[in-house]
């Protein structure tokens, strides 16, 4: 890539800028900056919009009582089990046990209070979604 | 042991990738200054892999550059620096641990997680646990942050700090830090360069194993042909957004880390008076452009929703070219090395 050719498509980097390694006229390598190319950014938002259907579709689910709010935090968050299993301490049975609406309604405030902090939030927020 | 870094005086030099550029720049504190490019080639960073059984959040992981840690070993051992590196079981224990040697001055490698980063763009923010970056003073609750892919220097709370070192899921960082505690090394760079390219070699042309190096690139290629048929549309689309990304998007420098490369043999063939280098130059570059030329049609797929198998035969096709075109040059090059 030629130092002129140097995308500057802004994006996904929003304020800031990624390094690239480029000649300039006399063949020599520079460093120059870029704002962005629209191929990473459509790649970007091909990732999140796949990830925002199926964060709907949980959605849905959390609404029907068939899944409990801890799945939508689990999905928002981009963990499955197993990772959040790592994060909040409890093995992974318990984890999807919890996912279970009937049963996460039985939890207690110190079971909550352990998933709120995995996501940053309060346990008052953990018992129902946005 | 150095006392290099005056509390909160660092100089910051942004780079394209952050495990080379941590490591420059920490060389670059510590007086020596071996640019990005020199460092990612000494260190002999870059690879290929392409690994269908082994799944990042669903997608089959492809990888353009050697495993995390890499860099920074080799470039020490290679230079003869010492660094001495820590992993920790206890979030508190490893915070504390981090305090002790920042407030003497000393700046403090860390492998985090970027999840939980606040500083990032949102649209970056991902499970990915091999980020590297550089704490070189605190004040109060805030680190000061050296991330060595930003513009300039950015603060960061202990509380995400912590978090962010003790990130789990695949390459779990377990709050490992690291420092240079020896700088006295022999600073033989031409010699150094040559292991670098050596290995560089030995694992793109030379491993016999199908799924990495060039091998590796035209296993990915033939592969790709037939997503669409072994996957479905949508998730042949998620997946080639998946590889536009790991090629691209986290800090790679262009076309895959293979521009950065170019770079290196660049100023490698000026260090080592060898034109031949020279020329390895160029023709890394137009790889690298052709790696670029993929994306560019890759992402028209995906923004188009188009995964019909013609559509994938062109990617295939180019993505078969890179292979040839990397086992030739790094077939030559290996010979220049000898």
């Amino acid at each position: 890539m030629e130092k002129k050719d140097v995308p500057q498509d802004h994006g996904i980097f929003g304020q800031w800028h990624a390094i690239c390694y480029v000649t300039d006229e006399n063949g020599e390598y520079v460093r120059t900056t870029s704002s962005g190319w629209e191929p990473t950014n459509i790649a970007n938002g091909i990732a999140w919009e796949f990830i925002n259907e199926e964060l709907a579709e949980v959605a849905e689910k959390v609404k029907k009582a068939e899944l409990s709010p801890l799945a939508y935090y689990m999905k928002k968050h981009l963990m499955d089990v197993k990772m959040l299993s790592r994060y909040s301490g409890f093995a992974s049975w318990r984890v999807k046990r919890h996912l279970k609406h009937r049963v996460f309604t039985g939890l207690s405030d110190a079971t909550l209070q352990r998933y709120a902090a995995v996501f940053n939030i309060t346990p008052e927020q953990m018992k129902d979604i946005p | 042991m150095p006392t290099k870094g005056d509390h909160g005086v660092f100089i910051h030099r942004q780079s394209a990738h952050c495990e080379s550029g941590s490591t420059s720049n920490l060389l670059l504190n510590y007086g020596i200054d071996a640019s990005e490019p020199l460092v990612f080639g000494i260190g002999s960073g870059i690879f290929f892999g392409y690994f269908p059984f082994l799944k990042v959040q669903g997608m089959p992981a492809i990888t353009y550059r050697s495993a995390p840690g890499r860099i920074l070993k080799n470039t020490a051992r290679r230079l003869g620096i010492r660094f001495e590196k820590f992993t920790f079981k206890n979030p508190e224990k490893a915070m504390d641990a981090l305090d002790e040697i920042v407030d003497k001055g000393i700046p403090v490698g860390l492998q985090a997680g970027v999840y939980w980063l606040p500083y990032f763009p949102d649209a970056l923010r991902f499970h990915f646990n091999a980020h590297t970056l550089i704490v070189y003073g605190r004040n109060g609750d805030g680190y000061r942050i050296s991330d060595p892919v930003f513009d300039e220097p950015v603060t960061c709370s202990r509380k995400d700090l912590m978090k962010a070192r003790f990130a789990e899921g695949m390459l779990a960082p377990k709050g490992k830090m690291y420092y240079l505690s020896d700088v006295r090394g022999k600073g033989d760079i031409p010699g150094a360069i040559k292991k670098g390219i050596k290995e560089a070699c030995r694992l793109m042309v030379k491993t016999h194993v199908p799924i990495i190096g060039t091998g590796g690139i035209r296993w990915f290629g033939k592969a790709l042909r037939w997503w669409p048929q072994k996957y479905g549309e949508r998730k042949a689309i998620l997946y080639l957004g998946h590889a536009i990304r790991m090629q691209e998007e986290i800090g790679t420098g262009g076309g895959g880390f293979r521009l950065m490369y170019a770079a290196f043999l660049h100023e490698a063939a000026q260090t080592m008076g060898d034109d031949r280098l020279l020329e390895m130059s160029k023709r890394m570059t137009a790889i690298g452009d052709r790696w670029r030329e993929f994306a560019l049609h890759a992402a028209r797929i995906c923004k188009n929703r188009s995964a019909a198998g013609d559509n994938f035969d062109l990617l295939s096709d180019i993505i078969l070219d890179c292979s040839e075109q990397e086992r030739c040059l790094f077939s030559d090059l290996s010979e220049t090395v000898r």
